[in-house]
């Protein structure tokens, strides 16, 4: 499994296409990063043109955390797409290009081999999260400095203590994980099923936007099937942006508001992995290599 | 010692009999050649004994082993290229080596993958990427990727495929030296009946999913009798007489041409009953070859 595992990583990091997720991430926060540097103060300006008649809010608002957060309510949504580049292509991609005979002639079981190429795989989501970490968070804290995080929800506005923000963070990156492994999980399934390169990663991305609109649409009929949808729970992330506050309406550092939410949203997700790579395991044990 | 043994094994693609049950054995040491038709099952079998294809029905065992129950143990000793030598554009010829001798549990070292690339005659194009390669330096990199774990049992699909006739010749130079000198166990298939009847000992014969006749080749093909090739001045009119006469059993039904399989004594009264019967001779020519002996198996069975 060890053998696979290093086999597969190998031939992704040997890949030019591999780089198109990490290049792509790159342009489009070091562009956000340069807009908001440019003209941060008319943004932020803007955003809170709603409460300035009545909270006066000082310091560096635009800081790295809330410049973070920003980028990744864009990324988030876009990054299951460059999953799905790779993701999608592990096994489909093998039997386009004929090399699929050639592996499972080895001494492995298809088992292993659907395992490890499902792990090679979670390795680069992994890798490319950690990238999507370092340029969102780690530059942006350096470029645009850190302060409390001043968040504007719907409703109301949560102000989080600059020592009580690294963690959440932390925790909102390895909830992204369960999110974007999701998608690999998905990916693979949609290319266990075919033997081209293009139909599974369009199959993926299809699939993502399908179950998206089906999460976001508030028709009764829909509404009994949103919360065992993957995609209804992706983006809860930002449950950890959510802060409890006490009975004099402080807020409570260290403090989650819906600690149930988010501990749903991880096993409905983990559920989904197990099942899509489950189901993949079964379809490629099953069918006959004919590529 | 029987390295190879399949017993009754068919392949059913919906309506379609792929392979019917077809039952053969290969022993240790012998050059195995796998002949028939395109479409006629070859691919399919040997894709059955690597595991890539489940039968519909049969057994397959290799080394005394299922290979339906003990897969890794027995492909952990099998070196196999199936069809065409497809591999990764983006790698170079000894990464594909190295990254290879990484899915073996016998220990690889850099020399022995120095000595395949030797081997297969790449060691000047080791660093190059395979997009850069011509189909024959891709199929000797498929052969190298088959050899690098020196395995007992190896198993070439077309092996010459792309191959020019140096290296076609190059190939089975290599065929025959692991078979003789290092005592491999081969089976390959060609479509170049002439390379497999140079390098075989054992052949079988598959036509439509069926086996039409195995053994060695030296059993096969019958000195006694002869594959005769007549040119004559008139073909309907010598025919129309060889069809009147007791030859006519002799007589093989062939797109172009007068055959006829005839035992060798027979052929001087051939030629005096044609010359009696008004037949212009021009020419006849009488072989012995795999070739007409697998186009008369397979043009009778059609």
């Amino acid at each position: 499994m060890k053998s696979i595992i290093s086999f597969e990583l190998y031939k992704i990091f040997r890949r030019p296409r591999t780089y198109i997720a990490f290049g792509a991430i790159a342009a489009l926060i070091l562009v956000i990063q340069f807009g908001l540097k440019v003209d941060g103060q008319s943004y932020a300006a803007f955003l809170m043109k709603d409460i300035n008649d009545t909270l006066t809010v000082d310091g560096n608002v635009l800081n790295g955390y809330l410049i973070c957060y920003i980028l990744l309510q864009l990324l988030l949504v876009h990054v299951p797409l460059l999953v799905a580049l790779i993701a999608a292509d592990m096994i489909s991609g093998e039997a386009n290009l004929g090399t699929l005979r050639l592996l499972f002639s080895t001494p492995f079981t298809r088992t292993q081999w659907v395992l490890g190429k499902f792990v090679a795989a979670s390795i680069y989501t992994i890798v490319l999260l950690i990238w999507l970490a370092l340029l969102a968070l780690f530059l942006s804290m350096w470029v645009f400095g850190t302060d409390d995080l001043f968040l504007m929800k719907s409703n109301y506005v949560v102000l989080i203590e600059q020592k009580d923000v690294l963690w959440r963070y932390v925790g909102a990156f390895v909830f992204a994980s369960f999110s974007l492994l999701t998608v690999t999980s998905l990916g693979f399934l949609m290319s266990s099923i075919a033997n081209n390169s293009i139909g599974p990663i369009v199959g993926t991305m299809s699939a993502i936007v399908f179950f998206t609109i089906l999460s976001t649409l508030n028709i009764p009929l829909f509404s009994m099937i949103k919360p065992y949808l993957f995609t209804t729970h992706m983006n809860n992330w930002k449950e950890f942006f959510d802060i409890q506050v006490s009975d004099n309406n402080e807020a409570i550092n260290g403090s989650i508001l819906n600690v149930a939410k988010i501990k749903t949203s991880l096993i409905v997700l983990s559920t989904h992995i197990v099942l899509f790579v489950g189901t993949a395991v079964y379809i490629t044990k099953k069918k006959d290599i004919l590529s | 010692m029987s390295v190879i043994q399949v017993n009754n094994i068919s392949k059913h693609f919906g309506s379609l009999k792929a392979v019917d049950g077809l039952s053969f054995e290969v022993q240790a040491g012998q050059v195995f050649g796998f002949l028939g038709q395109n479409g006629s099952g070859k691919s399919t079998t040997i894709r059955m004994l690597l595991s890539l294809i489940h039968p519909t029905s049969g057994s397959i065992q290799i080394f005394g082993d299922s290979i339906a129950s003990n897969r890794n143990k027995v492909l952990e000793e099998i070196g196999a290229i199936i069809e065409r030598p497809d591999l990764y554009p983006y790698l170079s010829a000894k990464e594909h080596l190295q990254l290879f001798a990484k899915l073996r549990s016998k220990k690889i070292t850099p020399s022995s993958i120095e000595d395949t690339l030797v081997k297969v005659g790449l060691k000047d194009r080791a660093k190059d990427k395979v997009h850069t390669f011509s189909l024959g330096m891709k199929q000797r990199l498929g052969i190298g990727i088959a050899l690098l774990h020196n395995p007992s049992l190896i198993i070439l699909d077309e092996p010459t495929n792309g191959l020019d006739p140096q290296g076609i010749s190059d190939i089975r130079n290599l065929i025959q030296h692991l078979a003789k000198e290092e005592g491999k166990t081969i089976l390959v298939s060609s479509h170049i009946l002439s390379e497999i009847e140079q390098m075989a000992s054992h052949i079988l014969i598959l036509h439509k999913g069926k086996k039409l006749a195995d053994g060695p080749i030296q059993t096969l093909l019958d000195p006694n009798k002869m594959i005769v090739h007549l040119t004559t001045t008139n073909d309907e009119q010598a025919i129309q007489v060889i069809l009147a006469s007791s030859f006519s059993n002799y007589l093989l039904k062939r797109p172009a041409g007068i055959y006829l399989s005839i035992p060798h004594f027979e052929i001087p009264l051939l030629n005096q009953f044609l010359i009696q019967a008004g037949v212009g001779l021009i020419n006849v020519e009488s072989r012995n070859s795999l070739e007409d002996y697998f186009l008369q198996l397979t043009s009778n069975s059609n």
